[in-house]
This record gives C-alpha cells, sequence and structure tokens, in this order.
C-alpha cells in the first residue's frame, strides 16, 4: 500500500512561489494516484479567499490550479479554522474547517507530512 | 532505516548545514539515504557557483563533495531550478543561457522524484522553508 502524504501551505498566494510549490508537489502526487491530503494553515490559508484579483499584482491566479485538485483526485483538502477566523475568512472556498484538535489527529493519520 | 532528505534552504541558510549533519551522521550510522531532494530554495544549495569566503564553510561545495564521496542519489527539482536560474548544461542549452551553475553529482528531475523517495523510505526528514 502506498504511504500517505499530508501537506501543509502556510503561505500566502501572492508571498513568492512557495504557494504554487506546495500545490505543485499535491498535484504531482494525484498525478501518481498516491494517497495525498492538503491542509492550509497561517496565511496559507488566504489561497481559499474568494474573489481573489491575481493580475492587480502582477501575478498568476493560482485558485484556478486549486479547482484541478479534484481533478487530481485529491479530496481531503483541509484549511485551519484558527487561522481562518483569525483572518476573517468565514466562507473559504472548498476546504473543510478543521479545529486545532482535528489537525493534531489529521497529521497524526499520514505517514509523513511536508510543510511548506 | 532509509532515510529521504528534502532540503528547502539556500547554502548559506543554518538549515542546509542542518541537513548535510544530519545526511552524515544518518550514514555514519549505518543508516540509508534513498535519495536527496533539492526543493524551493533547496536549488541554490546545489549551485556551483557560490563562492564563500575563506573563513567561511563552502556548504554548497561540502554537498557536492558528500554527496560524490558517498554515491548518493542526489536530485534537483527541475521546475524550482529553472525559475530560480540554476542551470545545467543541457538547460542552459535548451533555454539559451551563458551560464551553468550545477553539474555531477546532481541531477535535475522533477516532483516525482521526491514522491517516490517518499515512498521507498522509511522517514521523510525535512529542513529549511519559507
Amino acid at each position: 500500500m502506498s504511504k500517505s502524504l499530508l501537506v501543509i501551505s502556510r503561505q500566502a498566494p501572492w508571498s513568492g512561489p512557495s504557494a504554487r510549490e506546495a500545490l505543485d508537489i499535491v498535484l504531482a502526487g494525484g498525478a501518481f494516484d498516491l494517497p495525498i491530503g492538503l491542509l492550509f494553515m497561517d496565511d496559507g490559508v488566504f489561497q481559499l479567499a474568494p474573489h481573489q484579483n491575481a493580475k492587480a499584482v502582477q501575478q498568476k491566479d493560482l485558485s484556478a490550479n486549486l479547482q484541478a485538485l479534484g481533478l487530481f483526485g485529491i479530496d481531503d483538502v483541509f484549511a485551519c479554522r484558527h487561522s481562518l477566523a483569525a483572518r476573517g475568512l468565514t466562507r473559504p472556498t472548498d476546504a473543510q474547517p478543521l479545529s486545532n484538535d482535528a489537525i493534531a489527529q489529521l497529521i497524526d493519520r499520514y505517514d509523513q507530512v511536508i510543510t511548506l | 532505516m532509509k532515510f529521504a532528505i528534502a532540503l528547502y534552504s539556500a547554502a548559506h541558510a543554518p538549515s542546509s548545514r542542518r541537513a548535510l549533519l544530519f545526511a552524515q551522521a544518518a550514514l555514519a550510522g549505518g543508516h540509508e539515504i534513498v535519495r536527496l531532494f533539492f526543493y524551493q530554495d533547496g536549488v541554490y544549495s546545489a549551485s556551483n557557483t557560490i563562492v564563500a569566503p575563506q573563513d567561511e564553510q563552502d556548504i554548497a561545495r561540502q554537498w557536492r563533495e558528500f554527496v560524490s564521496q558517498h554515491q548518493l542519489d542526489g536530485v534537483v527539482c527541475i521546475a524550482a531550478a529553472l525559475r530560480r536560474g540554476v542551470l545545467n548544461s543541457e538547460e542552459a542549452t535548451r533555454y539559451q543561457r551563458s551560464a551553468i551553475n550545477l553539474d555531477a553529482p546532481w541531477a535535475l528531475s522533477g516532483l516525482g522524484q521526491l514522491h517516490d523517495a517518499i515512498q521507498a523510505a522509511d522517514r521523510l526528514i525535512c529542513f529549511g522553508g519559507p
């Protein structure tokens, strides 16, 4: 059986290539049919903000790549509820909000964890 | 134990040195390193154009010597490397760039190599990051 991997994405989408590169790990794993989870924490939850205008900061829109997660078989997508609330994001798109306790259990469930 | 080691920071970062010390200790302890995977700014740790001051450690050179000496599988992510201008001769030719700052023992390859290493290893150990 394949080892499972949880990727914790902690950077805002406009703060450099980190958010994109974390997502690339997830999509590559999905392409290989590996069991992958994705958790947005800290500023990473900004990737889930609705109505982003990436062009205004001369960036490419990352949210289109997030839409591709389902196509790559990535269904386990989570967000830290505390991080969302701290940033005023009450209605994130496409991620299941988790409490701190639930996040601890989530990390425990996966064989390997990458935090970027 | 079989380790996969991922590095996300440049040679001048303390975490690059820590990763090297960990890798050396792992081999000294009789463990196996299935692959080193340099990602994000970790690609700079494989650059061969770094010039360290004489009274400072040249971590990129130490990495190179360590990987060569133990004939390890040292992979640098190609997408992360291209974005940061870390090129081997093949990529420099392909994109018509004048500088070549990556060569043996390092290989440029894709993220599949990271996933492959994770599957093959007992533990993935990550160093550095944003």
